[in-house]
């Protein structure tokens, strides 16, 4: 389960977040919409604690990480995967070796069963036999992959998506989501995706929130999301952009 | 004008002050994940090839060409008064004490300093800092431990072979190119030179070493404004280090000279 309360946030002079509420049950699947710039990223990034928030609570199973040291905050990154926009590989190792990272670092040596588990997460995210390239000579496509085989080869409760469909063709991007589908499917993640691609949304989310202007603007299902006749909602649905600028 | 002369002063003092707190920062939070958290032995071993292994023929040829130069310059003007011999001396004291970790320092800064922040500065804006991060690995320890153990131990052994061919270079250009009576030149350079002149050498590599590691790491944990940031920071790691090595060289000369004084007392 996650559970955020009041998060706020400032960047500088703006106030990013302006008390955001959500909660995740165990297993589902939300979905963060907004227009860009309005601070999904920013909350994604302080859910798993990589931004510090001004004021709020943000609770991963039980537990508030709100004060935590970046080493305690350690144990709990150990059950949240997250797949970064960029893909954040580590540029200087191979696929496998980026996938075996978080083995190696949780402590375990036994490299057969390392290129066992690489192998079987490769399988997952449709890369098998990718192994020894390097991450310059992948596709943006293939990066997210990779970066989602690394994010979830601890096998974590809970899966972040940091736009993982942006930059991406129509094609690829019905893979990618198809890929988030079968992963809650298969292992029962939680998972939290961030994006503004509404296809996406829609296809992949037990629930959407829109966040506008700081706030938690929407949350709903799908189908409540696509009913739902406030103006601002349907600019966005409608990629309108008078109305919300007059 | 006085007033705005301290509030135009303000700025800049507030940023360095905070600048050195962060650095300080840094270094305790090194020595508390070095005391606490398990080395990375293969980070590490990589980091003595990058920084000891690699760096030797930069050092070797700083310090040979240097010792010849200062060789001959001094027995140019030496020789006028019929001292030619003692040329050996004051080459080996001066490389030993001054010229060799000075030297040493300012290659290492310009050659493994700027790769160092490069390198961690393209990881901090390419966002994979925050992939260790959220892998739960904590930056510090994957990143700086290694980097500075390398560094601590190679410094004083590159300084200590930077003064070993500064030496040789002095003296081969001294016998051979500059008719030097050898067996003179090695016995007053072999009785004026002594351990505490190595000794404060080492002493400086040592620090030198800490100085450039932790500049060098700092810059590129701080890059920000993605491969602008980095040319920024990699610039700033090296000329921050190498000021900071020849400031701290004259601190360090004036303070060990009272531990280890030279020449016979």
């Amino acid at each position: 389960m996650i559970g955020v309360r009041n998060l706020r946030k400032r960047l500088g002079t703006q106030e990013v977040l302006r008390g955001v509420d959500l909660r995740v049950n165990r297993g589902e699947t939300l979905v963060i919409i907004g227009r860009s710039g309005v601070g999904k990223s920013v909350l994604l990034k302080n859910i798993i604690g990589l931004m510090r928030p001004d004021a709020g609570e943000i609770w991963i199973d039980d537990q508030n990480i709100i004060g935590m040291s970046e080493r305690q905050l350690g144990g709990v990154r150990e059950k949240v995967g997250i797949l970064f926009q960029s893909g954040a590989l580590f540029d200087s190792m191979t696929v496998e070796d980026n996938i075996a990272f978080p083995l190696l670092e949780a402590g375990m040596r036994d490299v057969e069963a390392i290129r066992g588990r690489v192998n079987e997460v490769l399988e997952v995210v449709e890369l098998e036999g990718e192994n020894a390239k390097m991450p310059e000579s992948l596709s943006g496509g293939m990066r997210k992959r990779v970066g989602l085989a690394r994010a979830i080869i601890r096998r974590p409760s809970c899966v972040l998506y940091d736009e993982p469909t942006s930059g991406l063709d129509p094609v690829v991007s019905d893979s990618i989501n198809r890929l988030i589908r079968r992963l809650q499917h298969r292992f029962g993640m939680t998972s939290i995706v961030v994006t503004h691609d509404m296809k996406s949304a829609v296809h992949v989310g037990d629930h959407i929130a829109y966040l506008h202007e700081g706030r938690i603007y929407f949350y709903g299902t799908p189908a409540e999301l696509e009913r739902c006749d406030d103006i601002i909602i349907q600019d966005f649905l409608q990629g309108r952009s008078e109305s919300t600028n007059q | 004008m006085i007033t705005r002369f301290f509030t135009g002063l303000g700025a800049p003092l507030v940023a360095f002050v905070q600048y050195l707190g962060e650095l300080l920062l840094l270094v305790a939070d090194t020595i508390r994940s070095t005391l606490t958290h398990r080395l990375r032995w293969r980070l590490f071993l990589q980091q003595m090839v990058d920084i000891g292994l690699q760096s030797q023929v930069v050092v070797a040829v700083t310090g040979a060409f240097t010792g010849a130069v200062f060789a001959a310059q001094t027995y140019f003007q030496f020789n006028k008064i019929g001292m030619g011999s003692a040329v050996g001396a004051v080459v080996s004291v001066a490389i030993a004490r001054e010229l060799g970790p000075v030297l040493t320092a300012l290659m290492v800064s310009g050659r493994v300093g700027a790769a160092m922040s490069a390198e961690i500065g393209t990881m901090k804006v390419t966002e994979q800092i925050d992939a260790l991060r959220a892998l739960a690995v904590y930056p510090v320890d994957y990143l700086v431990v290694p980097r500075v153990l390398a560094m601590v131990i190679s410094m004083p052994l590159l300084t200590a072979e930077c003064i070993a061919v500064g030496i040789i270079a002095s003296c081969f250009v001294a016998v051979f190119a500059l008719d030097v009576n050898g067996p003179y030149y090695i016995a007053n350079m072999v009785r004026w030179t002594l351990m505490r002149d190595l000794i404060m050498g080492m002493t400086k590599a040592f620090c030198f070493g800490i100085l450039i590691v932790f500049i060098s790491c700092h810059r590129g944990l701080t890059t920000r404004e993605g491969a602008v940031g980095v040319g920024r920071a990699t610039t700033e790691a090296v000329v921050i280090s190498s000021l900071a090595v020849l400031i701290s060289n004259f601190f360090l000369t004036m303070a060990l000279n009272i531990v280890y004084p030279a020449g016979y007392q």
